[in-house]
């Protein structure tokens, strides 16, 4: 089972609608992540980052626009079906299966991939018995490793320290043999040390497994120190994308980062809103 | 080769008992059981056989609600479904006893499917008010189906046999009983080893993450159900076969209410918790009535004043329990196993 990552992923979203009542949280957003790339979704609190992250993964259904997954539209499919394709992600605020230990729950990830019937579990036999032994192998060879959790493959998760279940996380998304990461605020609540650990975890992900990565991410150093590209969302519409030097530089982006603080950009802000409601 | 070292590591890491210590105490356990039946008397054999099949169905209950997290209030409906299967089938067909009990499984697996349709789209109290529905739906069936059931009389069985040997007495129902329910046990333990258990306990804990991981969970709700029916349906068998007579009252409201206290009490959520919370609600009662036989000559007008004591004591322990250890009595086990490992002389 020791197979070689699956080909990466391009992503595309055309100009995707989201509300929830009378809230739009996402307009018109369109966007591209290149095949093997990084890119940042960037914005304030309450932009619409993880709302994107839900359409994306097939939580929410977007009013209007598309998904497209290396040109196939998959706007339609639903959640389980777009993690067999190979859409992979974590969650903001962590989602891990809290009883069970770091094993069963980076085990959880290959669930799709996996063949075994009610029949062959019941009797650990066979092919259950089989697909079993080689995942195991598989994950610690490939990703207990790779993280560096050996020394916590048999605790249960809720024991664990924040920023190691972060990575926990990331490593039961490494076992989805996804082709795209989509990962929300990977090293929110993280201290540097840790958040240096994952930025080098995720750039080995991208050079090592060559996946697709998406993150959204508010820590500003390590988007701008390892994304090739960047999106910046703004009450949910994209307000700016390019390189992360040009991004950093344009004005929209840093009125609406900085906006809150001005009283002026303030008032603007409000009557955009009060327009577009 | 150092791959293969590896490999039988891994295996032997996978496996359900991994030390010494685990595999002493399953052997003290089988040789219980095999000499159970010469040390106990008619009685006490009898409770024994009764055990075995509550355990079976516990277990099947605790697949259900222990590790998927849907509340069923249906068991004892479904045990039903299997007795009356094995109890047509016997009498109508004549098909061996281990046909019988499998074709009693599948046919309450069925059942269960259907029963749990409704779990997609509610959860909780409100799932559990669908299997109550579903119990007097099926309840209705086996009053009223008359050329079927026979009504509100029942069916009576002649002793099962089994490959040619009589089962007449619970001597000989224990040594088919209790491997049956070993077996069960066993693959319930099993299940959860593999991406089936893994993705019931996902879909107990964070439904929607669960499906991010790919698991579809209708189908997996569904799949819970009809295992968790097959043993009902297995243990309902058992049941026909042991009491030999299948009426619409073998199986009250209250048996589904049994059932969810034993796992309760048990644990729910692990495979040692069905055993021991089925163990704990059969047998508790029986020994609080030999407590109070015991005690009789000692007060006066005990009959009257003793047995309404029985109750409260057991309803007693059952709530002591949910109070002071909401995770069951596997938990202590547990704990006590913890503390033994911490045992200075241990290795
Ligand atoms: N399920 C929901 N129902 C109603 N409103 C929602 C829902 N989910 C998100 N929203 C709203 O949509 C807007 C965007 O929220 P979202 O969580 O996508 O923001 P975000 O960019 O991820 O913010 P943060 O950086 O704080 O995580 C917010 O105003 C939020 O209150
Ligand atoms: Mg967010």
């Amino acid at each position: 089972m020791n197979e070689a990552p699956r080909e990466a992923g391009r992503l595309e979203v055309q100009g995707l609608s989201l509300s929830f009542g009378g809230l739009k949280a996402l307009r018109d957003v369109s966007f591209a992540v290149e095949a093997g790339s990084i890119t940042a979704l960037i914005g304030p609190n309450g932009a619409g980052k993880t709302s994107m992250f839900n359409c994306i993964s097939g939580f929410y259904r977007p009013q209007q626009g598309r998904i497209l997954f290396d040109g196939e539209n998959v706007t339609a499919r639903h959640a389980p079906a777009r993690a067999k394709l190979g859409f992979a992600r974590t969650f903001q605020n962590i989602a891990l299966f809290r009883g069970m230990t770091v094993l069963d729950n980076i085990k959880l990830g290959r669930h799709a991939h996996m063949k075994s019937n009610a029949l062959q579990a019941l009797a650990y036999w066979g092919a259950a018995r089989r697909e079993e032994i080689a995942l195991r192998e598989e994950i610690e060879k490939r990703i207990i490793d790779f993280l560096e959790i050996n020394h916590i493959r048999h605790m249960p998760v809720g024991s664990l320290p924040y920023g190691l279940q972060k990575r926990v996380e990331l490593a039961r998304a490494l076992a989805m043999k996804p082709r795209i990461l989509l990962l929300d605020e990977p090293v929110a609540g993280m201290n540097r040390e840790e958040t240096e650990d994952m930025a080098r975890f995720i750039l080995d992900v991208k050079e090592e497994w060559g996946t697709t990565i998406l993150m959204v991410e508010h820590d500003m150093g390590m988007v701008m120190d390892i994304s090739d590209h960047v999106v910046v969302l703004n009450f949910g519409q994209v307000i700016a994308q390019g390189l992360p030097s040009e991004v950093q530089a344009d004005p929209r982006v840093v009125e609406a980062y900085l906006g809150s603080g001005d009283p002026a950009a303030l008032m603007k802000r409000i009557n955009e809103t009060q327009e577009a409601a | 080769m150092r791959i293969a070292t590896a490999k039988q590591s891994y295996s032997s890491d996978e496996a359900l008992l991994r030390t010494n210590t685990q595999w002493a105490w399953m052997g003290i356990l089988a040789l219980a059981l095999l000499a159970a039946p010469f040390l106990l008397d008619g009685y006490w054999l009898y409770l024994a056989c009764l055990v075995t099949i509550n355990v079976a169905s516990a277990t099947g209950l605790n697949i259900l609600t222990g590790f998927t997290g849907l509340v069923s209030l249906g068991q004892a409906a479904f045990m039903a479904v299997g007795a009356y299967t094995v109890a047509v089938l016997q009498r109508d067909v004549g098909t061996p006893f281990l046909f019988n009990l499998l074709a009693a499984g599948a046919l309450t697996a069925i059942v269960g499917v259907l029963v749990g349709l409704p779990s997609l789209r509610v959860k909780g109290l409100y799932l559990a008010i669908a299997t109550i529905a579903a119990s007097f739906i099926l309840h209705f069936v086996f009053v009223n189906w008359q050329s079927l059931t026979n009504g509100p009389s029942g069916i009576s069985l002649e002793p099962a046999t089994f490959f040619g040997a009589p089962l007449t007495s619970n001597f000989h129902l224990y040594w088919v009983f209790v491997p049956i329910t070993a077996l069960m046990v066993l693959g319930a333990a099993n299940l959860f080893r593999t991406r089936i258990g893994r993705a019931f306990i996902a879909i107990r804990d964070r439904d929607i993450s669960a499906e991010v991981l790919g698991i579809p969970l209708l189908r997996y709700k569904l799949l819970s159900f009809a295992i968790s029916s097959f043993y009902a349906g297995i243990a309902g068998g058992m049941w026909a076969y042991f009491f030999r007579v299948v009426t619409p009252e073998s199986f009250p409201f209250i048996t589904s209410i049994f059932f969810l206290a034993a796992i309760i009490v048990g644990g729910m959520g692990t495979i040692l918790g069905g055993i021991v919370g089925a163990v704990f609600m059969t047998l508790v009662p029986e020994l609080l009535r030999f407590l109070v036989e015991w005690a009789s000559p000692f007060v006066p007008n005990a009959g009257t004043l003793l047995s309404p004591v029985r109750t409260v004591v057991f309803g007693a322990l059952i709530v002591g329990f949910l109070v002071f250890e909401p995770q069951g009595m596997a938990e202590i086990i547990q704990r006590i196993r913890r503390f033994f490992h911490l045992w200075p002389f241990r290795k």
